[in-house]
């Protein structure tokens, strides 16, 4: 299969047959050129709804508390209720292995904060680490608090983007303090959240520093959570609900709430406002599936014609080459070595013609419902994997026909 | 070298049935040169295709150079194809893309010669049917004459037992005929034995020995006084 005299008799057919080449070549790399762009629009178009729903992690869990509306063992309607630190732990210790990332906040509206001459009213906000990613917000530069801040009270602030373009005007502002509501804070991190100003009008601090700033004890304004991911949404949601309806439980019994009392503590579950976009999803997903499956078809048939046309244009010749000796299994390898060789090199050609129009092109893609498309690699190369080996099967059975032929008819054929 | 005896063929179209070949006994010995002769629909072709194993008779032995040629799978008979024959057809049959130093090597890439070997060999070949210098052009850049010599080169170039040539100088005018005979005549001063089906009288008086076909029997197998083919020069 691999002897050099095989190869020199390959390279020499190629370089004879320069437009048959050429056209074989061209069909199976536009073939491939196709199908990664399509599978590159299909994964933008999954980024550009992804895109959509990205204000806040799609799966969060956020509790918070009110005041009780309905009278429960003797106690009055109209009670406040707050959540505390141990809230948090019994949460978080009975579902360790459920939840992915949490946090508890304690949070205060309108703060005057001022820098220099500056000054500005925004909501603080202290949380965990894990914040970050349960609100989805992105670091412009800097970083977010962190756990030695909260085990050693730091009063260290990340300020969102308008509260740093109001305070430092765009200048620097990593290091420098701001002061809230009288107390010195430095800026460690600068965020920006897809949800735009009203996100952005924010200041984090580490919660146990929020805690004793502002006096507060052990107590918490909420809680946020999610939970692991599942891969099929009704898992998802299955379990978020039943994650949801067992912490309401839990705070209703510990800080003695009716359980019908729908105002003291409310669940809210975003992941059932993402069933739109996890359908929206799965549609996308399904339907650019259904294209590529009929994309790599065309592009088998097409492969399998042209290779059904190359042998039958080498006919003759496969004719004269056994009317002086050549073994029926020899011609078979000859045409099948010779095809597979082309359709591979052009499917590579393709495939990389498309990946850099995808790198160059694809970052600058941001309307609203696409944004940079790319494709994962593995399954391009797959397909031209199964393009290559779907030609090789197309051009072996003409090129055996054609091989076990009688060689006086094969020389007939003009 | 050739032995056939009591050779039948028919060939099957649809219902109809054509009894090509009924019954032919001939003896080809080693060194000889025969021409078969015969009007279109007299068999002569296929006769031919059968002594060169690119088909097979229905009944009857044939036996070439001490071998049975009998039930062959297409490997055996590739092989076979290789080792003791060498063709000429009517219409060249070279390969296009192929300079006719490569078709000329051909045969010897399939006995699995190595390339330096075969590229001597095959302008060796070449040389001795005087077209050493038009070793790299393609065949379209050839007359019609200098193509069959390269065909007659590349029968020659796995040195096999016997030619056949169908039809060698049908596409050919007198004078290249002529010279393509004699070419062929002097390959087989030199020993070959040379089998040629034709329909030219002139042609068929080149070889010594005249073997006439008609209705798929031999109606008369004589031997003649060779006829040389005189041409001023090769081209």
């Amino acid at each position: 299969m691999f002897n050099i005299e095989r190869w020199q008799e390959i390279f020499e057919a190629i370089r004879k047959n320069k437009l048959r080449t050429f056209l074989t070549g061209l069909s199976v790399a536009s073939g491939i050129f196709i199908l990664v762009i399509l599978l590159a629009i299909g994964q933008g178009m999954s980024n550009g709804v992804a895109k959509e729903f990205e204000n806040d992690a799609t799966n969060r869990i956020s509790v918070w508390t009110n005041v009780t509306s309905v009278e429960y063992k003797g106690l009055n309607p109209g009670r406040i209720i707050e959540m505390d630190n141990r809230d948090y732990e019994m949460a978080v210790n009975k579902n360790s292995e459920k939840i992915e990332l949490k946090s508890g906040v304690y949070s205060r509206w309108g703060q005057l904060t001022t820098y220099k001459k500056e000054s500005g009213s925004y909501r603080v906000e202290g949380v965990r680490g894990d914040y970050q990613f349960l609100e989805n917000e992105t670091l412009v530069v800097g970083r977010y608090i962190n756990q030695n801040d909260l085990d050693s009270f730091e009063k260290n602030a990340v300020i969102g983007n308008q509260v740093y373009l109001d305070l430092f005007l765009g200048k620097e502002a990593l290091g420098k303090y701001i002061d809230i509501a009288g107390i010195k804070f430095k800026v460690v991190g600068v965020y920006t959240d897809p949800g735009g100003e009203r996100e952005e009008t924010r200041i984090f601090i580490p919660l146990t520093t929020a805690q004793r700033v502002y006096n507060a004890g052990d107590k918490l304004r909420s809680l946020a959570f999610t939970l692991q991911k599942h891969d099929k949404y009704e898992d998802a949601l299955a379990a978020s609900e039943a994650f949801s309806a067992e912490l309401e439980a839990d705070l209703k019994a510990k800080h003695t709430i009716a359980p019908n009392d729908e105002r003291a503590v409310n669940v809210n579950n975003t992941l059932e406002n993402a069933k739109r976009f996890y359908d929206l999803n799965n549609m996308i997903r399904w339907f650019f599936w259904g294209v590529g499956i009929c994309t790599i078809i065309a592009g088998i048939v097409g492969v399998s014609n042209i290779m059904l046309i190359i042998v039958k244009e080498r006919t003759k010749e496969i004719g004269i080459r056994k009317a002086i000796g050549a073994q029926p299994w020899s011609i078979i390898g000859m045409i099948l070595h010779e095809s597979i060789f082309v359709t591979a090199i052009a499917g590579f050609v393709g495939l990389i013609f498309s990946l850099i129009l995808l790198q160059l092109v694809g970052p600058f893609i941001e309307t609203d419902y696409i944004r940079n498309p790319s494709v994962d690699f593995s399954v391009a190369i797959t397909t031209v994997i199964i393009l290559v080996v779907a030609g090789a099967v197309a051009g072996f059975f003409p090129a055996y026909r054609a091989a076990n032929i009688k060689p006086i008819e094969a020389l007939r054929d003009e | 070298m050739i032995e056939i005896k009591n050779l039948h063929k028919s060939y099957h179209m649809g219902k109809n049935s054509l009894h090509v070949l009924k019954g032919i006994n001939f003896t080809v010995s080693e060194g000889e040169m025969v021409s078969i002769m015969g009007s279109s629909g007299s068999g002569k072709s296929t006769l031919l295709n059968i002594l060169g194993i690119l088909d097979e008779a229905d009944e009857g032995t044939y036996t070439l150079d001490g071998t049975l040629i009998k039930n062959l799978n297409e490997r055996v008979a590739a092989r076979y194809r290789n080792k003791f024959l060498g063709f000429i057809f009517q219409s060249f049959n070279l390969i296009n893309y192929k300079s006719a130093l490569e078709n000329v090597a051909m045969p010897l890439y399939y006995q699995g010669v190595k390339r330096n070997i075969r590229v001597e060999k095959a302008m060796h070949y070449l040389e001795k049917v005087g077209l050493a210098d038009w070793a790299t052009h393609l065949p379209n850049e050839l007359s019609g004459g200098q193509k069959q010599r390269v065909a007659i080169a590349r029968a020659l170039a796995s040195d096999p037992k016997v030619l056949l040539a169908d039809e060698p100088t049908g596409a050919l005018d007198t004078k290249t005929s002529y010279e393509v005979m004699e070419l062929i005549q002097g390959i087989n001063d030199e020993g070959k034995t040379i089998l040629i089906v034709t329909h030219e009288d002139d042609i068929a008086h080149m070889t010594k020995r005249i073997v006439n076909l008609k209705d798929g029997i031999i109606i008369d197998d004589s031997v003649v006084t060779q006829v040389r083919a005189k041409s001023e020069a090769y081209v």
